[in-house]
């Protein structure tokens, strides 16, 4: 039992931001205060500033980012950020929340675009009248009903089995697509035109900054719903699910049930996202629903982190920057992709979302000034590391993929040449310096990490016995 | 039959490889290495020997460490392998298809059906000669193939000998179901681990090397086989071997007979291009072929989840 507290007479900006506050905490609040005067308990909750300075900073960059960046190829990278998003945020549901690892996610995402575009043809054909602007919703239905349908087979099994049916869906689905034309538009895909109808206060969805503006619509909303999913019941069963299905069951829950409306949801939502993106590409091909894209959201969605509800943004924006951006810079950035994801399962299971957030409790308690002498050094062996191995791979590739063009290369703003015994000795020798010097920093940093964690846990406890 | 000696693997170790198509990828190349070496019977038996080694390293340096995590940081750990066994392949022989040719002794037919106008079918061991060809239509088994046969008939007794005839077997079979009771009795459970996951990722070389030299070595030759085997494990029930050597067999038939069979919905009932949902009915069982292991695969979740032969159910 709680106790009993006197009531204080609430702010009356907290009881309009109560009233007014979109998350079922708030709403707790009013009712409550509601409460509160008949002599029942009352659970005193104070406005909660930190909630909205962090939504309105999100709100705030998804207005503000085209405005920063005005290029074209940066708009059409915020607006692919957005998209990556939401489908990365609908894969956590899965993978974070409820412990299911799903290879075959881009089938939702996939058929939701396909959907989408097929009822945009409809629209400009003047069949269907519907505004684009709710072609994603389209979309996020088409999501929902094959996850209704593959999910009703797929949740029957957790764990590892789970895994490999949705791989086999998946396979299935793009078997499918090649098989249909009709459906699929085959090799070429299927085009469509989002500028169909008279504009609606000026807004035709022709050029991209209006397309951007509606995805981060999208983006927020589905990020709002997404993270209120988490305070329902629902979402809180899906946890436990994910931790303990024996004691779930043993309660009476059906884990299966639970775990086929979290596939529900997260199928809605993957199918929003692809929705949008048949929106702003205005073609989707047989590729939106093959397994590569299945595996790039795994991947992201796991390095930007998993185990927290912000870390798929991270790995969305991460995707976005890394299929666009590094694949650019250098043929060889599957690899580098890899290692860097073999390197955080065995290091930083929690993504790149836990790093962060460790290092802001170490923050919290005032202890990030002993350790940045170690990440320095971390930092600058890391990059020596980095250097050379990069160098060698980089050589490896252009005597494999450029032999035409000769052994000279540009690495970094410096010529190599990869046939010579120099570049190679200079690269390995820069390689294994880094390497060693690289494990001496990391047993060093280990230690003083050690040591900080130690006296913050000491700390807690002491504040705790206060 | 070749994913029958892959899947045996799989409910061996208990871990679930996802890079396991990627051994049998590095597998065919490191056979291909080897002959231009050494010739070709050396590679078969080094390339799995070596790439066995590369899996228990990967076994020992990280698949281990991310034991205590649980199954799905398992998962994860050798899908990234996947991803970076592919790239390293390019790296180092390249992106093209490589010509891997069979040695001479594995060249030419195994036997030889000839089909001559008057008489009924008649079998020839080895390569007809020409001069019969040329008068009746001849259909050559491939001698890879009988070999491919030949080598995972053999690796199946071996392996179901190995598992439940010897001390070995008996070891393995209870370090994966009760761990602690076998570390109790003084044997070291991790070598254990490592050594299976080793040997697996050596016989899913030895499928590559047959692999390599019967269909093409490239770069996406792990991805063909790849999704394939996870059907196999599920349609056989996962953790049984006999229900993987049942479902491999079942696969193999399903993938391979419609093919001769041109017939669709669409001609059977004589339907007009008018009728609801004809793209779907004019499709012919050989297009379809490709999906009917991935949709026997469903009807079998929806009618006994726990696989053909499965005894467990979660």
């Amino acid at each position: 039992m709680a106790a009993v507290m006197p009531s204080p007479p609430p702010a009356p900006s907290s009881a309009a931001a109560a009233a007014a506050g979109p998350f079922p905490t708030a709403r707790a609040t009013a009712s409550d205060r509601r409460r509160a005067p008949r002599g029942s308990t009352y659970h005193f909750k104070p406005y909660n500033v930190g909630r909205w300075l962090v939504w309105g900073a999100y709100a705030a960059a998804l207005i503000v980012a085209p405005l920063l960046w005005t290029s074209s190829l940066a708009q059409t990278m915020l607006s692919q950020m957005g998209i990556a998003i939401i489908a990365c945020l609908s894969y956590n549901l899965l993978l974070g929340q409820g412990g299911m690892l799903s290879f075959g996610h881009a089938v939702y995402s996939g058929l939701g675009a396909y959907l989408a575009i097929h009822t945009l043809n409809l629209v400009s054909g003047g069949q269907l009248a519907l505004p684009v602007s709710l072609v994603p919703i389209v979309g996020g239905l088409a999501g929902l009903g094959f996850a209704a349908l593959f999910g009703w087979v797929s949740t029957k099994k957790s764990g590892t089995p789970f895994a490999m049916i949705t791989l086999g869906l998946g396979e299935l689905i793009w078997s499918m697509s090649l098989m249909l034309p009709e459906f699929f538009g085959g090799e070429g895909g299927i085009s469509g035109n989002r500028v169909v109808g008279q504009p609606l206060l000026g807004i035709s969805f022709g050029p991209q900054i209006q397309v951007y503006y509606l995805i981060a619509v999208y983006c927020f909303i589905c990020t709002g719903l997404l993270y209120a999913f988490t305070r329902t019941p629902l979402g809180r069963m899906l946890n436990a699910v994910r931790d303990n299905p024996e004691r779930v069951q043993f309660i009476g829950y059906d884990t299966q049930w639970v775990r086929f409306l979290a596939f529900l949801i997260s199928g809605f939502f993957a199918g929003v996202s692809g929705g949008l993106s048949a929106l702003n590409f205005e073609i989707v091909t047989a590729e939106v629903v093959g397994a590569a894209r299945s595996g790039a959201y795994l991947l992201f969605t796991f390095l930007g982190g998993a185990t927290f509800f912000f870390g798929p943004i991270i790995g969305a924006v991460l995707m976005v920057v890394a299929l666009v951006l590094l694949s650019e810079l250098t043929k060889a950035w599957l690899l580098y992709l890899g290692l860097t994801f073999l390197f955080m399962v065995m290091y930083a299971p929690g993504g790149f979302a836990a790093l962060i957030m460790m290092n802001l409790r170490v923050a919290a308690f005032g202890k990030l000034r002993q350790l940045w002498t170690s990440y320095l050094a971390l930092g600058v062996t890391g990059l020596t590391v980095l250097l050379g191995g990069s160098a060698m791979v980089e050589m490896l590739y252009h005597l494999q993929l450029n032999e035409a063009l000769g052994p000279e290369m540009r690495y970094l703003g410096a010529t190599l040449n990869a046939k010579s015994l120099d570049a190679w000795f200079g690269a390995g020798f820069v390689l294994l310096t880094g390497l060693a010097l690289f494990e001496v920093a990391r047993r060093q940093y280990k230690r003083e990490w050690d040591e900080v964690q130690a006296d913050i846990d000491k700390e807690i406890k002491r504040r705790e016995s206060l | 039959m070749l994913s029958a000696g892959l899947t045996l693997i799989f409910s061996m170790m208990g871990v679930l490889n996802f890079a396991h198509a990627s051994f049998y990828m590095l597998g065919a190349y490191v056979a291909y290495t080897i002959t231009g070496w050494i010739g070709f019977w050396p590679a078969l038996l080094l390339a799995p020997l070596v790439v066995g080694g590369l899996g228990a390293l990967f076994e020992r340096g990280a698949l281990r460490r991310v034991h205590k995590f649980g199954h799905v940081p398992e998962l994860l750990i050798t899908f990234g392998l996947s991803y970076v066994a592919l790239e390293v392949v390019q790296l180092i022989w390249g992106r093209t298809a490589l010509p891997f040719s069979p040695p001479p002794s594995l060249q030419g037919a195994a036997f030889t059906l000839v089909h001559a106008p008057q008489q009924s079918l008649s079998l020839v061991w080895g390569d007809a000669p020409a001069a019969l060809c040329a008068a009746a239509s001849c259909s050559k088994f491939p001698l890879t193939r009988a070999f491919m046969m030949l080598v995972a008939l053999f690796m199946l007794l071996a392996l179901w000998l190995l598992l439940t005839r010897t001390r070995i077997g008996l070891v393995i079979q209870a370090a994966l179901t009760h761990p602690e009771m076998v570390e109790a009795l003084g044997h070291n459970v991790p070598r254990v681990f490592m050594l299976v996951f080793g040997s697996g990722c050596a016989l899913a070389a030895l499928a590559g090397v047959i692999g390599g030299i019967t269909f093409v070595t490239e770069p996406a030759m792990a991805v063909i086989v790849g999704s394939i085997i996870f059907v196999v494990v599920v349609i056989g029930g996962v953790g049984s071997l006999a229900g993987a050597f049942v479902a491999s067999i079942l696969i193999g038939l399903l993938q391979t007979l419609p093919l001769t069979v041109d017939a669709s919905l669409a001609k059977v009932f004589q339907l007009g291009p008018e009728t609801f949902g004809y793209p779907l009915l004019k499709l012919t069982l050989a297009q379809v072929a490709p999906i009917l292991p991935y949709l026997l695969m469903v009807l079998i979740l929806i009618f006994r989840p726990k696989g053909l032969l499965g005894t467990r159910e979660d």
